[in-house]
């Protein structure tokens, strides 16, 4: 990779944007909602400029589709929106899974549910992390905490997506998104435009055989077949595993935080620190796979765990089940409506540490 | 010995693969097929040809046109045919669909595909029921048709009334050609290819969005003969829908 010196100040939706383009994306298709009206905004002019196209869809759910039609194509592409719209997307993000499309969702999550509020949220952790869609799937789940990581992921997301034909998606917040940050662009050095030259819908020509993408599987076997291989390709992904271990060694207490928590969380460890308390983060930077190994390793260590979500528990459930056996975590939930501050959070975390 | 002289009239058009169907007899998918697959031979379409299948009857249509293809969701196929064709512009993209798929739940895509001009085809398959999930009311089934969810015959004032889709097309800015034809009989299927290939060419010359409505036939599920479903197309559907072409941007001056 080849850093420019060049930095620029833009919200973390600016920021997937421009990822996104340094990824050499080249269809988005867009539908208006808050907080994450920045991204097809910028879409709209820069995805033309760079010799692709924008549509603003009809819908979410039109606009799932045509991702699906544009990824089959073997072409980098993206959707983005905020969680009454994903609820929306999920038929289209199942068929990509079943069918093996590769292709970058972006959710900036907003409170719910229903029509909740434009607020941040952390509610759509299931959602995100459990394929929420129907049948049998997951897709990758990359959670940036500040708005260089989230041009970071995106550019990785569409790696990601093409090595392992799969949906990518990138799980934002309302904090993220619309957060002002330095920060430093960089062009990935080779990407690989015809990442689908084996398998992606580009005619027969030259006579070749013809190509398709299907996820009905009627045939006796084959259905279980096709998720036997799913399953496979989804329990390869753990080495792939990431996360930040923040003063995490001589920690007593370790905070899990994803996303803008963890961020908060860590101005809350960092303020205890120089108390000489002694705290550490544990910030999954992928959600799916979530880092298991990474926090059962600290687990054996001894330490003990409070998990704080923007939401009413939902992480907690992938926390307890990495540490099962060995260890527990306490959990605090910050209610999706309420907005989250350090402050807010130092009183939980003293009482775990005094054991309350 | 003999020899015998026998000349081949009636051939398999290259692009559709040589395997038996899983339709009904009497089923008029088969004819629709067969209409595209000789014109992908004709026009020379069949390497550059990209097709977003639906959900329906017709959902193995990948199975037998030999081109490449995407399986979309029910209704869907407008939404990922338009995310082929600006992804591969160059391509030639069609969308294969079903009244259920197209006219109900698909209705938001194909109304905005159209509108938007997109530069692909769309091949309305109309049999006035929900095929495949055993013959239900579907948005075209005419008033007093039986189907399994109106047994004593649709009723307008409460299941509303069939949806003429060519119609809607017409009125639709993004729109370049839109015809209704039926498969009932030969005269009638010969037509039916005239306006099939018309929509091709207004993609092929990138004007714009093509539809072409075809009537067809359900004996299964109307539970009739081959035959009395051919009636039927001609004494009932063809009086409610009928044929010819609604809008043709080459004889009304075109689309900016
Ligand atoms: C989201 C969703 N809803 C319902 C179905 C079930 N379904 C499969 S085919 C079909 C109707 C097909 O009817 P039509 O489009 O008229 O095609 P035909 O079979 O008559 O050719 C339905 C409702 C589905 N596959 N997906
Ligand atoms: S059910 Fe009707 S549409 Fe489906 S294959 Fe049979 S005749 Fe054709
Ligand atoms: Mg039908």
């Amino acid at each position: 990779m080849s850093k420019q010196p060049e930095r620029i100040f833009v919200k973390g939706n600016e920021a997937i944007s421009r990822g996104a383009l340094a990824a050499k994306c080249k269809c988005f298709f867009g539908y208006p909602i808050t907080p994450q009206n920045d991204i097809p905004e910028f879409m709209s002019t820069h995805m033309i400029k760079a010799g692709g196209d924008f549509v603003q869809a009809e819908s979410e759910v039109a606009a799932a589709n045509m991702l699906l039609g544009a990824a089959a194509a073997g072409i980098r592409s993206m959707t983005s929106s905020s969680s009454p719209g994903m609820s929306l997307k999920q038929e289209a993000i199942s068929y990509m899974a079943g069918s093996e499309v590769p292709a970058v969702i972006v959710n900036i999550n907003r409170g719910g549910p229903g029509l909740g509020d434009i607020g941040p949220s952390q509610g759509d952790y299931y959602q995100s992390t459990r394929g929420g869609g129907h049948g049998d799937y997951r897709h990758f789940t990359l959670a940036p905490g500040n708005v260089q990581e989230a041009y970071d992921l995106t550019i990785k997301a569409f790696d990601i997506a093409f090595k392992h034909r799969t949906p990518v998606l990138i799980l934002g917040d309302a904090i993220l998104g619309q957060m002002k940050e330095p920060i430093t662009p960089w062009e990935p050095e080779a990407v690989d435009e015809e990442g689908g030259r084996d398998w992606a819908l580009t005619g027969r020509t030259d006579g070749r055989e013809k190509r398709l993408i299907k996820s009905l599987f009627l045939a006796e076997g084959s259905l279980a077949g096709q998720n036997k291989h799913l399953q496979e390709k989804y329990d390869s992904w753990q080495d792939l595993a990431e996360c930040e271990e923040f003063e995490c060694e001589d920690a007593d207490l370790i905070i899990c935080a994803y996303g803008s928590i963890g961020r908060i969380a860590k101005s809350a460890v960092r303020k205890f620190r120089k108390e000489g308390k002694k705290v550490g983060l544990f910030r999954p930077i992928t959600l799916y796979p979530f880092p298991n190994e990474q926090l059962r390793a600290l687990a054996d260590q001894g330490k003990r765990f409070l998990t704080i979500e923007h939401n009413m528990g939902q992480m907690v459930d992938d926390v307890r089940l990495a540490i099962r056996m060995v260890a527990d975590s306490d959990f605090y939930p910050i209610y999706p409506g309420n907005l989250p501050t350090p402050d807010e959070l130092e009183e939980p975390i003293l009482n775990c540490l005094e054991g309350k | 010995m003999i020899e015998l002289n026998e000349k081949l009239v009636f051939d398999r058009p290259e692009s559709v693969i040589d395997r038996p169907t899983h339709y009904c007899p009497g089923c008029h998918h088969g004819i629709a097929h067969r209409l595209i697959g000789e014109l992908l031979d004709e026009m020379g379409l069949a390497e550059k040809t990209l097709l977003a299948s639906s959900i329906g009857c017709s959902v193995f249509l990948y199975n037998y046109l030999n081109v490449d293809a995407v399986e979309s969701p029910h209704g869907r196929a407008p939404a990922v045919a338009t995310g082929m064709k600006r992804a591969r512009p160059d391509k030639f993209v069609f969308t294969y669909q079903g009244d259920g798929d197209l006219a109900s739940i698909g209705m938001a895509e194909i109304m905005h595909a159209a509108n938007r001009g997109e530069k692909i085809c769309v091949v309305f398959v109309n049999n006035t029921v929900y095929g495949m999930t055993g013959g239900q009311m579907a948005p075209t089934t005419l008033i007093g048709q039986s189907t399994t969810t109106t047994p004593n015959g649709r009723c307008q004032t409460h299941d509303g009334s069939p949806i003429r889709m060519t119609e809607i097309m017409a009125t639709l800015g993004g729109v370049a050609y839109a015809a209704r034809g039926s498969l009932d009989n030969v005269k009638n299927i010969r037509q039916a290819k005239k306006y099939l290939k018309k929509a091709f060419e207004f993609q092929t010359n990138e004007t714009g969005f093509g539809f072409v409505e075809l009537l067809s036939g359900c004996p299964t599920n109307w539970k009739m003969t081959p035959l009395q479903a051919n009636e039927r197309l001609q004494n009932e559907m063809i009086p409610y829908f009928p044929l010819g072409v609604y809008k043709d941007v080459s004889e009304d001056g075109g689309v900016c």
